[in-house]
């Protein structure tokens, strides 16, 4: 190992080191500053953003503009189809809402745990929510209080359409810790 | 009798002009020409020229990180005839890997080669990782080599994943639907995740919509997860895998006993 370790400089050695006078800058370095070296380096920056926009373009070919996915709004039948006072739960199994119908008029809910996202279940005779997977309760107004999902039920948009059906919009929620629920769009008045 | 036969048969064939052609010079059982064999084969020449006596040692290496290679090539092999009936589409996909695995002959055997293979080698790589830390293999000079190690892990995983959504079926969905809330979550990238909504993302046009292709995980999701599982992810890896080998050679072979 010993004979491995790099000889110790001597103390003239360090300081021929020290002595030895700068070199003369390479003639290219003048160069640099000159118009040539402006406009190598203009070339230069020129390929680095033609190369980055391409990048850029590569990216955004991950993002497409149509989507051929379910809408997003829909309609869910006439107000006078709804009894006060009860959960409606004919539409969860195909669009993840439930729909309330109090006597000042409708709201609903996205079916969906705000835990992890699981899909809870109405129980009538209980007169709530609750989650299956890791046991969150919610009130019928979909606030939380039991169970580990940490805020309120996500309500969605809901208004007339033009013939007079319920028409829900699932691109828009409400969330009640937000104090959105107050917002027009969260509850359908009649 | 027939030896003599087979004899002057080998001769001729190796004294062909395109035997020589293929392979240049002769079987002279030479430490130069071992070496020569070794550095002048395209496939061979990443190994080292020449190991050190505890490198082939099992006890040393557990040889995991040749198993994980190994199983590598079980994937992409068993892979390409899984490939031959698939077809990434809603509608298909599901069917497809069904009547591979019912009606297909020998379908049924490299589906569950391809499934296992798959389980093993995440298995392998996490032993392989431990030989390597447990014997010190990832100090200097071979720390550059553990992180392109650390990038395959990654691949290896990400591959399982991608793999996971292509039967199309109840468990592949669910996983992928998680797996995709999860980076619906990422800070910044992700719509849901911390300072997401401040800079505008929506369900549209974050991190999980480029993954899925869509804001559901749909047959946008399905083709894309096939495209990263069958070409960009495999291709990613045999050049990270190249370097791998290259590396180990050039850092001095497989590391000493401590």
């Amino acid at each position: 190992m010993e004979e491995n370790k790099p000889k110790e400089a001597t103390e003239a050695e360090v300081k021929g080191v020290l002595e030895h006078p700068k070199p003369a800058p390479p003639p290219g370095a003048q160069a640099e500053r000159s118009r040539r070296g402006f406009l190598v380096k203009l070339g230069w920056a020129g390929f680095a953003l033609f190369q980055l926009s391409w990048i850029v373009a590569f990216m955004r070919v991950f993002f497409p503009r149509v989507l051929f996915e379910p809408p997003t709004s829909f309609k869910v039948g006439y107000p006078w189809e709804y009894t006060v006072g009860v959960v409606n739960t004919r539409y969860q199994q195909q669009y993840r809402v439930w729909i309330v119908r109090e006597s000042e008029g409708f709201y609903a809910l996205l079916a969906k745990c705000t835990h992890l996202g699981c899909t809870p279940v109405w129980w009538e005779g209980e007169n709530k929510f609750k989650c299956p997977c890791h046991g969150s309760g919610f009130t019928k107004e979909g606030v939380n209080y039991e169970g580990p999902a940490p805020r309120p039920l996500e309500r969605l948009k809901i208004s007339l359409a033009e013939d007079g059906q319920i028409l829900i919009d699932s691109s828009l929620v409400f969330r009640q810790e937000r104090g959105e629920w107050e917002k027009p769009g969260a509850f359908l008045k009649v | 009798m027939v030896t003599e036969q087979l004899e002057k048969v080998k001769e001729y064939v190796k004294e062909s002009r395109v035997y020589k052609s293929m392979f240049r010079r002769g079987f002279e059982d030479t430490p130069r020409n071992r070496v020569l064999a070794i550095m002048g084969n395209v496939f061979l020449h990443l190994h080292p020229s020449h190991v050190k006596r505890h490198s082939v040692k099992l006890t040393h290496t557990w040889c995991m990180g040749g198993i994980t290679f190994l199983l590598f090539l079980v994937l992409c092999f068993t892979g390409v005839f899984l490939c031959f009936y698939y077809h990434p589409d809603k509608i298909n996909a599901y069917r497809d890997m069904k009547y591979f695995e019912y009606d297909v002959p020998f379908g049924v055997v490299l589906r569950n080669m391809h499934r296992w293979a798959a389980h093993l080698m995440v298995i392998t790589v996490w032993l392989h990782m431990t030989r390597v830390f447990m014997t010190g293999a990832y100090k200097p000079p071979r720390e550059f080599n553990w992180v392109v190690g650390v990038v395959l892990l990654v691949l290896t995983l990400l591959l399982s994943f991608t793999g996971y959504l292509l039967p199309d079926d109840q468990l592949g969905f669910w996983a992928v639907t998680v797996g995709t809330n999860m980076a619906r979550a990422t800070p910044l990238l992700g719509h849901e995740g911390p300072f997401g909504e401040q800079i505008g993302a929506t369900a549209y046009n974050d991190i999980r919509f480029a993954l899925l292709g869509g804001s559901v995980v749909g047959g946008n999701a399905l083709l894309r997860a096939y495209i990263w599982h069958c070409v960009a992810m495999p291709v990613t890896a045999i050049i990270f895998l190249a370097v791998h080998f290259w590396r180990t050679r050039k850092d001095g072979g497989t590391s000493g006993p401590l």
